[in-house]
């Protein structure tokens, strides 16, 4: 038996309010008229697949072994990296051990089901940590632009019940093209809005839901929770009514403020069900795309009762609304700002030194002297310690996961970053060690002398010329609420 | 125990280029202009030159690598020429090297020369530059203001003081640099400004406005020093000696340890005990005529004044406020302007220090000459940044004194 362990969510900060887009548009696009209601979940400028990722993970990993995990699955549509594995980097920054199977899944919008489904099934050779995360690039003006969100889900799978036992899965897989995207191509190209609704959605996607419920010898009155991710308004209900699913069972598409997260949905609104299921409700969750993947679940009550600190709802909680399209535009690559002088510096990576300094780098792993006890960032081989600099004592030390205080900031208009002014300055972590660090989703309240603080895992750089994107940790405040 | 380094070197010259924005010249040009008013006041020939330093802090945009470039530009006889960087200190690390050298008995008469041109850039401020490759995957490159910044922050903090009354004190510290720099006809800045002025300028890097950043300038200092017994025997009376050099380099305590909360320079603290004691200067705040310290921002300045134990810990702002640093106050600080309207041509800034209080001392500073008679004269020059960085402090005064 193989069963939901933990399900952890991330959702970035700011959240895009639809009626400033087409406000902005409407002089283009004034069809996009009816979409311009709600808010969407977007990325900051340092955030992406693989940020998002390890975020939902590190929620999810809260009170786990990590050393359980055996496998990593990373889904996604929009990771950074074609050829270099997008999970291996997920991998270094949970400082999860070598000894881990770590795979991309991806190019489908129900790789995010896939995965689940995938994991579930290989329950006996161990844990497997299943990503889904997704930053979905979408052309200004258009209807996506204003449908997607950015998001990442992630669920720790393994032996036994857990939250939730899995009972089975049916798919369906047709080469049916409502869109698509070639690896040259920068944005989708979709077709008729009518064909996808009555040829995927209600065939194909049927297809999987009254497959899964005939295998399992099911009526549509056994769902108490359906969680159906299509982006398409009334799609998932049309569904329900036509499995004989109650309308109550259907689980909120998120997108009046989160907006549709690719094929991390199914996986964000399984949270979502996970969140309110009582012991013994069934869920069935549902992923779209080239087909249709169905999974059925049976809630063991445990989530409820856990009531995590973090979560789905944690992470919809945390938002700031934004109303600034043009600086979305910014933030999502369709806009070519004037930079200045200052943002000319040398990004090129050395891939040497980051792979030997990976832990530091990608995992926040400090050292602690096995002789004083003192701790700091980064870890060498003599101790910061002034009184007893000891050579060759220290042990890793991580520091991700510890809070700390702001002890010196500045807000520096000078210094380039895309989203000034650029706050930095040092930190000190609960139990020692500090670190002069980069401030971000920050603002001019939330910083200050003393001001609470946790790591999260960001893009410090990228390189322009060769693309690479540099990894590293930042600080966001974390007073109440953060 | 080492002897320290007091009265063992004599200033023979120095000299010192106009600081500012030298779009027709080259470093060489601001090189040579400073070697020949230095070597017209030391009174000797290129062929007396044993040894020579040359400090610089970019390479890029400067001279490049080596001690070739001032070894040509100035013509030197095929002497030892060394090339040093050390952040902002560089100027006083090329000086200590001279000083060294001649202390040593190695050389009888050795050149510092610090060159620097800043504006051949392409923008205001100083160029982001690496850090060293492991620095730039974890560290924070910022910006100079973003990083000195963070001293207010903490400053303000730890004693408790209104934003508005420390932002009153930093401005106060650049009015008075520029009333004295108005006064230097080889100051890059030479017009007076008011605090209202200081006060509502552009941000820059909170709470750090335009006017609390200093000038970046082209410019070229140099020392030429040797023994005071070879220095009186080619007809010198009036000598200056160097009275201390001490450099204080940050290990990492500050931003690895624990115990620095950012509101002071742990390193200048250690270099001015050292140098005190160096010096035989047992009350700074009485004995120390002259200061020339390390105004990269004017918030740098006041908390200097703490390191350096001319005022107690949390009061510098308000000796600032009262006046004590002023052209006409008890001790008279940045008389030249200071690098904030002298100006910073890094590698010439330590040695453009020394250069002041070499004038003062002697009685030659012209329209800024302080009144009474100055005995010691320090001057400080940081580089790097308050959490990692090199404080470097040169004392000079009277043979005697």
């Amino acid at each position: 038996m193989s069963g939901i362990l933990s399900i952890g969510a991330y959702v970035p900060l700011m959240r895009l309010q639809r009626a400033a887009v087409y406000e902005a548009n409407k002089w283009f696009a004034p069809g996009l008229r009816g979409l311009a209601r709600g808010e969407r979940a977007i990325a900051n400028w340092d955030e992406d697949v693989v940020t998002m990722a390890v975020e939902a993970a590190r929620d999810c990993l809260v009170g786990q072994d990590a050393a359980d995990v055996s496998t990593l699955l990373l889904a996604s549509t929009s990771a950074p990296f074609a050829d270099r594995q997008n999970a291996g980097i997920v991998k270094e920054a949970l400082t999860l051990p070598d000894a881990v199977l770590t795979l991309d899944v991806g190019t489908s919008q129900k790789a995010g089901t896939g995965a689940l489904i995938q994991a579930f099934r290989s329950a006996d050779s161990g844990c497997t940590l299943v990503a889904a995360s997704e930053k979905r690039r979408a052309r200004p003006a258009s209807e996506d632009e204003l449908a997607n969100g950015d998001a990442a889900a992630a669920l720790l799978v393994g032996p036994g019940e857990g939250l939730a036992r899995f009972i089975g899965s049916h798919s369906v897989s047709a080469d049916f093209v409502d869109h698509f995207r070639t690896t040259a191509a920068e944005f989708d190209y979709g077709w008729e809005a009518r064909w996808i609704r009555e040829e995927g959605y209600a065939k194909l996607a049927g297809e999987a839901v009254s497959g899964l419920l005939a295998a399992q010898g099911l009526s549509g009155l056994d769902i108490a929770h359906f969680a159906a991710a299509i982006p398409a308004k009334g799609a998932a209900g049309a569904l329900a009514a036509k499995a004989g699913i109650a309308a109550e069972a259907v689980v909120d598409d998120l997108a009046a403020n989160l907006g549709f997260a690719g094929c991390a949905h199914p996986l964000l609104m399984l949270a979502a069900a996970l969140e309110r299921a009582k012991a013994g409700e069934k869920i069935l969750v549902l992923g779209f795309g080239q087909g249709a993947d169905a999974l059925l679940l049976e809630a063991t009550g445990a989530a409820g009762q856990a009531a995590p600190a973090g979560g789905l709802t944690a992470a919809l909680a945390r938002s700031r609304k934004e109303e600034n399209y043009l600086k979305y535009l910014a933030f999502a690559g369709h806009l070519n700002l004037e930079l200045g002088k200052r943002a000319e510096f040398d990004q090129k990576p050395v891939l040497t030194a980051l792979y030997r300094n990976r832990k530091a780098v990608l995992g926040l792993v400090g050292g602690r002297c096995t002789v004083t006890g003192t701790v700091q960032f980064p870890r060498s081989e003599i101790s910061v310690n002034q009184n007893e600099p000891a050579i060759g004592t220290q042990e890793d030390y991580p520091f991700a996961h510890r809070r700390a205080k702001v002890l010196t900031y500045t807000a520096d208009s000078l210094t380039y970053t895309p989203d000034p002014p650029n706050y930095y300055g040092m930190i000190e972590f609960d139990g020692g060690g500090r670190m002069m660090i980069e401030f971000t989703d920050a603002d001019p309240a939330s910083i200050y002398v003393g001001a609470p603080v946790r790591m999260m895992f960001r893009i410090k750089a990228h390189d322009e010329r060769s693309g690479f994107v540099k990894y590293f940790w930042k600080a966001v405040p974390a007073a109440e609420g953060n | 125990m080492a002897s320290g380094i007091r009265d063992k070197v004599a200033i023979l010259g120095m000299g010192c280029a106009r600081f500012g924005e030298r779009w027709n010249d080259d470093a060489e040009q601001l090189m040579v202009e400073a070697y020949v008013e230095a070597m017209a006041d030391a009174g000797i020939e290129p062929s007396q030159i044993d040894a020579a330093w040359q400090s610089v802090g970019f390479d890029a945009m400067n001279v490049g690598p080596s001690g070739i470039p001032a070894a040509i530009a100035l013509r030197l006889p095929n002497c030892a020429v060394t090339k040093v960087e050390n952040y902002c200190a560089s100027g006083t690390e090329a000086f200590r090297g001279a000083v060294y050298a001649v202390a040593s008995g190695a050389a009888d008469i050795a050149l510092a020369v610090g060159v620097e041109k800043l504006k051949d850039t392409g923008y205001g401020g100083l160029p982001v530059r690496t850090r060293g490759t492991m620095f730039d995957m974890i560290g924070v490159v910022g910006s100079a203001p973003g990083n000195f910044a963070q001293l207010a922050s903490a400053y303000q903090a730890k004693h408790g003081i209104a934003p508005d009354d420390l932002k009153r004190a930093m401005a106060h510290v650049s009015v008075k640099s520029h009333a004295n720099g108005a006064k230097n006809p080889k100051a890059h800045l030479r017009k007076p400004v008011d605090i209202e002025t200081v006060m509502n300028a552009p941000m820059i890097a909170a709470p750090l406005g335009l006017y609390d950043c200093c000038g970046v300038s082209d410019g070229a200092a140099v020392a030429i020093v040797t023994t005071p017994e070879i220095a009186r025997s080619l007809g010198k009376t009036d000598l200056v000696t160097v009275k201390a050099l001490q450099l204080a380099v940050s290990n990492g305590w500050e931003l690895q340890g624990a115990g620095w909360d950012g509101s002071y320079l742990h390193t200048t603290r250690i270099a001015a005990a050292k140098a005190y004691k160096e010096a035989g200067i047992s009350d700074p705040g009485s004995q120390v005529s002259l200061m020339e310290v390390h105004d990269c921002f004017s918030i740098t300045e006041l908390v200097t004044m703490e390191d350096l134990a001319i005022s107690r810990e949390g009061q510098g702002w308000k000796d600032v406020l009262d006046g004590r640093f002023d052209a006409d106050g008890k001790n008279p600080c940045q008389i030249d302007g200071g690098l904030k309207c002298f100006g910073h041509p890094i590698g010439a800034s330590g040695i453009r220090m020394i250069y002041e209080n070499y004038l003062q001392l002697l009685g030659r500073a012209g329209d800024r000459q302080v009144a009474g008679t100055p005995t010691f004269g320090l001057s400080h020059n940081l580089g790097g940044m308050p959490n990692q960085n090199v404080a470097a402090i040169a004392i000079v005064g009277l043979e005697g004194a």
